[in-house]
């Protein structure tokens, strides 16, 4: 390592970084300017063809107009913001705050690390193998590996854009404590000699990495490459999404959703649940039939607890973490979590 | 000769995290051996948590994400 490439690095207010700051705040601008655009937009869409806008298929018209800006800019936003908080964390920082917690505090604090720790589930395994030979508890682990997918930028920006931040937040909240008490309940249980056998005789040290030196523009660039990634791999589930959202805006009717859906189906919420645990969609994808189905009547917490089931637990995920858990093991992964969020879907039609 | 090993269980990041690796080496004019580290028993040996990494002549560089071309430059040349 040479002194140049050290001073290269350091942050600093160089012309480039006012640049590069400068940019980013006139693309804000921008974005929110063309934002408050977007209900003139999708009327003058609707305008342009010969459907009446009351119609069934002029509603749908104007939700899909409407949406797909207003979700793919919320997204791109919201993944920009967080591929700048990430760039703060990393999984073997996160492994080193949790390695010798005990449980309770550990699985608390897994739960709310996965929700800024970079994380992809291609690297699920080498991440779960990394924690539990590094002395991070089982419960504590899953805790995070419950916690990641689920409660994740995407989510959580869809849902305070499209349906309001009070529903954002509550989400937030029951995603965490699912985490926290699955985690620890499956750290209760003492599952160690569940996991496949090779995993447990596996004895490594964490590394100690080089210090990496990011400046103000290396995170921004963080963002940006986030935005590319996520974005670019998210927008046709993004678009399918909307698509259904909009055709159950302009045709199912409300009547049969309160009926199916509404608060009064006590088995709705045990049927969305398992309707949604092998659904394999992304928060992008599922977020905007979320809230048609809200909009058109559907009881809040059978609509989240459909909404977790199919971003938390998924047939591919289960087969990537088949390579680590024994099957037992698995079937206990989703009975506790699944559980998690029947009570959260009948607890939230209880209470509101 | 550097001995480089990329760990990664061949997902496309590691792909082409191997492939910026032989690029910079030729580039710079370093001779590298470069592999892939698939298998995820020897992955975790390690002792990363994240994947694609990057092993140079057995000292771990990186792990998680695609690496920074200057930076690949830089641990080359040390």
């Amino acid at each position: 390592m040479s002194l140049g490439s050290i001073t290269e690095h350091a942050p600093g207010a160089s012309p480039s970084t006012a640049k590069w700051i400068g940019g980013t705040i006139a693309a804000l601008i921008l974005w929110s300017l063309i934002y408050s655009q977007l209900v003139p937009f999708a009327e003058w869409v609707v305008a342009l063809t010969p459907v009446d806008p009351k119609s069934h298929l002029g509603e749908a018209i104007s939700f899909f107009a409407y949406d797909t800006p207003k979700v793919l800019m919320l997204l791109t936003l919201v993944v920009f913001g967080m591929g700048v908080v990430r760039s703060f964390f990393s999984p073997e920082k996160t492994r080193a705050l949790l390695a010798g917690k005990h449980e309770g505090v550990g699985n608390v604090l897994a739960a709310s690390l996965g929700i800024v720790t970079p994380f992809c589930s291609c690297s699920a395994v080498p991440l779960f193998i990394g924690f539990i030979s590094a002395g991070v508890p089982l419960g504590v682990t899953f805790s995070f590996l419950i916690s990641a997918p689920m409660v994740n930028e995407v989510a959580l920006g869809l849902l305070f854009g499209l349906v309001g931040w009070k529903v954002a937040l509550t989400y937030l909240g029951f995603g965490l404590a699912v985490a926290i008490v699955s985690g620890w309940v499956i750290g209760r249980l003492h599952l160690e000699h569940w996991l496949e056998e090779w995993v447990r005789n596996i004895r490594s040290s964490a590394v100690e990495l080089p210090p990496e030196e990011l400046s103000a523009v290396d995170r921004i660039k963080a963002g940006i490459d986030a935005v590319h990634e996520i974005v670019g791999k998210v927008w046709p589930w993004v678009i399918a999404g909307i698509a259904t959202g909009a055709f159950i805006h302009g045709y199912v009717p409300s009547d049969l959703l309160v009926l199916i859906m509404g608060r009064d189906a006590w088995w709705s919420v045990p049927a969305a649940v398992v309707i949604g645990i092998p659904m394999y969609s992304n928060a992008a994808g599922i977020i905007p039939v979320v809230e048609a189905l809200i909009t058109k009547g559907a009881a809040l917490g059978t609509v989240l607890a459909f909404m977790m089931a199919v971003i938390a637990l998924s047939l591919p995920e289960m087969i990537i973490l088949r390579k680590v858990l024994t099957i037992r093991l698995i079937a206990v992964f989703v009975g506790v979590v699944g559980t998690g969020i029947l009570a959260v879907g009948f607890l939230f039609n209880a209470l509101f | 000769m550097k001995d480089i090993k990329v760990l990664g269980p061949g997902c496309a990041r590691c792909t082409t995290t191997a492939e910026m690796v032989q690029k910079e080496a030729d580039k710079l004019g370093i001779p590298v051996k470069v592999e892939k580290v698939t298998d995820y028993a020897a992955i975790a040996g390690y002792g990363i948590a994240s994947t694609p990494g990057i092993v140079i002549d057995g000292k771990v560089v990186h792990a998680g994400g695609l690496p920074k071309s200057e930076d690949l430059a830089r641990w080359l040349a040390a």
